[in-house]
């Protein structure tokens, strides 16, 4: 497969663990942390650690837009989804998220209608084909998805579609690296930015990481060496003593992002006053909802939605985890009364989630590449 | 100073182990979790109860193995082998055996066959797998009010020129129609029977470290092409059903090759599933590798584009060998030798370690875990 | 959430300009390219699909450069080896 092949190559990820290994500093420890759930998935799928030095650790962010959903909001969706005449439409990743009361399939076995879609455009498909029926898309994501709900909408409104709504929980990314930035529990060397978000956003937001806290950022992208290549620049900043935003991905990641995907979302929705983040805590201007002139596609205007806060299972440390403070097996319930068929917090059951990465493919013992083991720095 | 403090007794030390240490300890506590006995926790059957993932196994041994307990049940495998009168005597037949398979595929039609293709096809398969010869079938079709009887012919033709190409004959069965809104259409049941010669003794639970691993072609195909043939993913490829018959090809392997420990043909749950199994059953570990797993171009295609793994995809008429590492070689020639088995691969090995664990090394290079999936990505492929 | 996979742009449909044909490894489906509008793709560009929507464009210059700088450090790699390889007969 062309761009991904290419991008997964073995012997080229040998060579850049040579040269990873060399730019260790005999002594030091390093602490890259990857914002995105999708690079931390990538890293386990093609166990991309063996291709790392001891003295590195990468370190599991947020950026997973369904492990930061809290449990009442998986309630509310339920919620929406038993009111009379409602299909829903959600994506794949959310169907197993546990709320009070059990996930998406669980509320459809008890015979609400949520139905796993490809593309919110699905959801008009549906809504065209039962006029009779009132279709809700449970829309989730960062700013990587939030244009193609944007589009989904402006698209409803010009095709008519009066049967069609959106419960908003986008989010954005910068609130939660700054959230990361400035929690006392981590001391981070750098950063691997999130891939497709910058397609949309581009790389000058993260600027005030470089510039404000003096952490190296490189925009990587999602194939295995597109990652080990974002470490060796990082590590190469380090040695350097540099801190500025590269752009890895520069075959896919515009500088200035996308202007038309950013005019969807400006057009449609709006950033609420604050907004809470499953594990990190009420951050504000950190989410996205429908605007006044969009009301008529906003199922939380629509419909009355409970709101009610659930606070997480006490045993439950997603926080901590999704924070990057502790790794998956850190956390006391992981793999005993937490795995992915009685998953306690979102971590463990979404796909892009650091535990369910950690337990589904990366619970070994490491088997690093003989370049990671002998590091002799002894060339720069 | 320091002498000072070494006259106090200390006060007891917490053991702080390095990092490595302290993982390989959660792992194990981990481990010891899985080897306990699943308990089923929901209330309702959801979907994933049918993806034959963890929470089938799950659903099966606490429900079905508590109610039916007995040892011909025990194994699990895909047919039970029966001890009958007169096994052993000459001429006679060591064993019977018996599988059934419900059908519940939507759509009923597809690239490739049918449900009725399927129905023939899988049941065979499941007795090929065996060892036994397969030869007879029963029938039970539950159908939907409204269900055009034209589609029901064709489906029954099918059957028949299925069930001709396997060399059995369907010999009973039932027919039941419910309201409409019910069954989809058309469910299908096929049970059969087949006989197992002296000798032949295949089982999961037999593999050992050392055997090597073989499946008989490209893995996936069915499922993509199911997913594909509902419609709602408007994606258009290549692909049609690997539905076959693998009677002939299990018999051309099982004479050529002594040692071959475990056949399973590659349905719900997809290869990635029996290599789990195996591991559990044999207490052994399995690795495989990526480059050599042989997947089409469309199906790796369709896969990534939804973000799933072929491994874990259902295919209906392929099948997964483990063999004495020794007839490796020998038996990847039978497989090649019939036509469907012209693209057979040896796909990996079993090892002493990692015990109950199915690990790849990625094309990549680095190496990770294949675990049980929980539910499925593509309900009601079969 | 963040999958986004690339594929090739084979046609436009019809009488609807917003929308594409692309083709990932011979699999084909329908997606919408409307957040391309500043920079329309051609049948033969490659574009990143995420949800059914084109997110960007593939900018195969910049695809070769980051292959470039691989096959560099590849065959660095390959020379070092070479070299150790060969001060070791001596």
């Amino acid at each position: 497969m062309r761009f991904v092949d290419e991008f997964r190559d073995a012997d080229k990820a040998h060579a850049l663990a040579a040269r990873i290994a060399a730019l260790c500093e005999p002594g030091r420890q390093y602490k890259l942390m990857e914002v995105c759930g999708g690079h931390t998935h990538t890293i386990y799928k093609h166990g991309l650690e063996d291709y790392l030095p001891e003295c590195i650790t990468l370190v599991h962010g947020p950026g997973c837009p369904v492990c930061v959903i809290p449990m009442g909001r998986v309630d509310d969706a339920i919620h929406l989804a038993s009111q009379p005449d409602v299909v829903m439409t959600s994506f794949g990743d959310m169907m197993r998220v546990p709320g009070s009361n059990g996930a998406f399939f669980d509320a459809n076995a008890r015979g609400t209608t949520i139905k796993m879609v490809y593309s919110p455009l699905d959801s008009l498909k549906i809504a065209k084909a039962n006029p009779d029926k009132r279709v809700v898309f449970m829309a989730i994501g960062f700013e990587t998805t939030a244009p193609s709900t944007a589009m989904t909408v402006l698209r409803a409104r010009a095709q008519g579609i009066k049967n069609f709504s959106v419960f908003c929980n986008h989010v954005t990314i910068i609130p939660a690296i700054k959230a990361i930035l400035d929690s006392p529990d981590l001391r981070l060397d750098g950063f691997i930015g999130p891939g497709h978000v910058s397609t949309v956003i581009g790389c000058r937001p993260y600027e005030f990481i470089a510039r404000s806290y003096g952490k190296p950022v490189v925009v990587a992208g999602f194939e295995p060496l597109d990652i080990l290549q974002s470490i060796y620049m990082l590590m190469l900043q380090l040695h350097e003593g540099r801190s500025e935003v590269e752009n890895q991905y520069s075959r896919v990641v515009p500088w200035n992002g996308n202007p038309v995907a950013l005019k969807a979302i400006g057009e449609t929705m709006e950033l609420r006053p604050y907004f809470e983040w499953r594990g990190l805590g009420f951050i504000s201007h950190s989410a996205l909802k429908m605007r006044g002139a969009y009301a008529d596609f906003d199922a939380e205007l629509l419909f009355e939605v409970p709101g009610v806060r659930v606070a997480d299972p006490k045993a439950c440390q997603c926080g901590e985890v999704l924070k990057g403070v502790l790794k998956p097996w850190e956390c006391k319930v992981f793999g005993t009364a937490c795995t992915p068929e009685t998953p306690i917090g979102t971590c463990m059951v979404s796909p892009e989630g650091a535990c369910a990465a950690y337990y589904n493919y990366g619970r070994l013992s490491r088997q690093r590449v003989p370049e990671a083991i002998s590091i002799e720095p002894s060339r720069p | 100073m320091t002498q000072q403090l070494a006259s106090t007794p200390p006060p007891r030390p917490r053991r702080v182990l390095p990092t490595g240490e302290r993982e390989q300890q959660v792992l194990d506590r981990i481990e010891r979790a899985r080897r306990r006995r699943p308990k089923l926790r929901e209330e309702r059957i959801t979907m994933s109860h049918g993806a034959g993932g963890k929470a089938t196994h799950t659903l099966i041994e606490a429900i079905f193995l508590d109610a039916f307990r007995n040892p011909l049940l025990e194994p699990l495998e895909d047919a039970a082998r029966l001890p009958m009168n007169g096994a052993g005597e000459a001429g006679g037949a060591a064993a019977v055996a018996l599988t059934t398979d419900s059908f519940v595929v939507s759509p009923l039609f597809f690239p490739g066959g049918n449900i009725g293709d399927l129905a023939v096809n899988g049941t065979v398969n499941d007795l090929a797998v065996a060892g036994a010869t397969p030869l007879y079938l029963s029938a039970g079709f539950i159908l939907e009010e409204g269900f055009p009887i034209a589609d029901l012919t064709r489906i029954a033709e099918s059957m028949r020129d299925a069930a001709d190409a396997a060399g059995v004959a369907v010999v009973t069965g039932d027919t039941k129609v419910v309201e409409r809104g019910k069954a989809d259409g058309c469910y299908i049941n096929t049970a059969g029977v087949g006989t197992v010669a002296a000798g032949v003794d295949l089982g999961v639970a037999n593999a050992r470290p050392g055997d090597k691993v073989l499946v008989s072609g490209p893995i996936g195909d069915h499922g993509v092409t199911i997913m594909l043939a509902r419609g709602e993913l408007d994606i258009e490829a290549d692909v049609e059903s690997d539905t076959a018959p693998l009677a002939e090809l299990v018999a051309g392997l099982l004479g050529a090759v002594p040692g071959v420990r475990a056949l399973r043909d590659a349905t719900r749950g997809g290869v990635a599933t029996i290599l789990n199994e195996v591991a559990k059953a044999a207490d052994v570990g399995v690795l495989i590798a990526e480059n050599a797993i042989p997947v089409r171009d469309q199906v790796r295609g369709a896969a990534e584009l939804l973000g799933i793994d072929p491994l874990y995809v259902a295919c209906e008429g392929r099948l997964v060998a483990v063999v004495d590492g020794d007839q490796a070689a020998q038996a990847l020639a039978a497989l090649r030798a019939h036509p469907l088995g012209a693209q057979a691969a040896i796909i990996g090995e079993v090892t002493a370690e990692p015990v109950g664990l199915v690990t790849i090394k990625t094309a990549f290079g680095g190496t990770r875990i294949v675990d049980l999936l929980v539910g499925d990505p593509l309900p009601r492929i079969c | 959430m963040c999958l986004g996979i690339p594929g090739e742009v084979i046609e436009f449909l019809p009488e609807q300009p917003d929308l594409a044909r692309v083709d990932v490894s011979g699999v084909r489906r329908v997606i919408n390219v409307g957040l391309l509008t500043d920079e329309p793709p051609k049948p033969g560009e490659w574009v990143l699909i995420h949800v059914g929507f084109a997110l960007s464009k593939i900018d195969e210059a910049e695809a070769a450069a980051a292959l470039e700088f691989l096959e560099g450090i590849g065959q660095a790699y390959e020379d070092e080896l070479a070299a150790l390889r060969d001060s070791r007969i001596e």
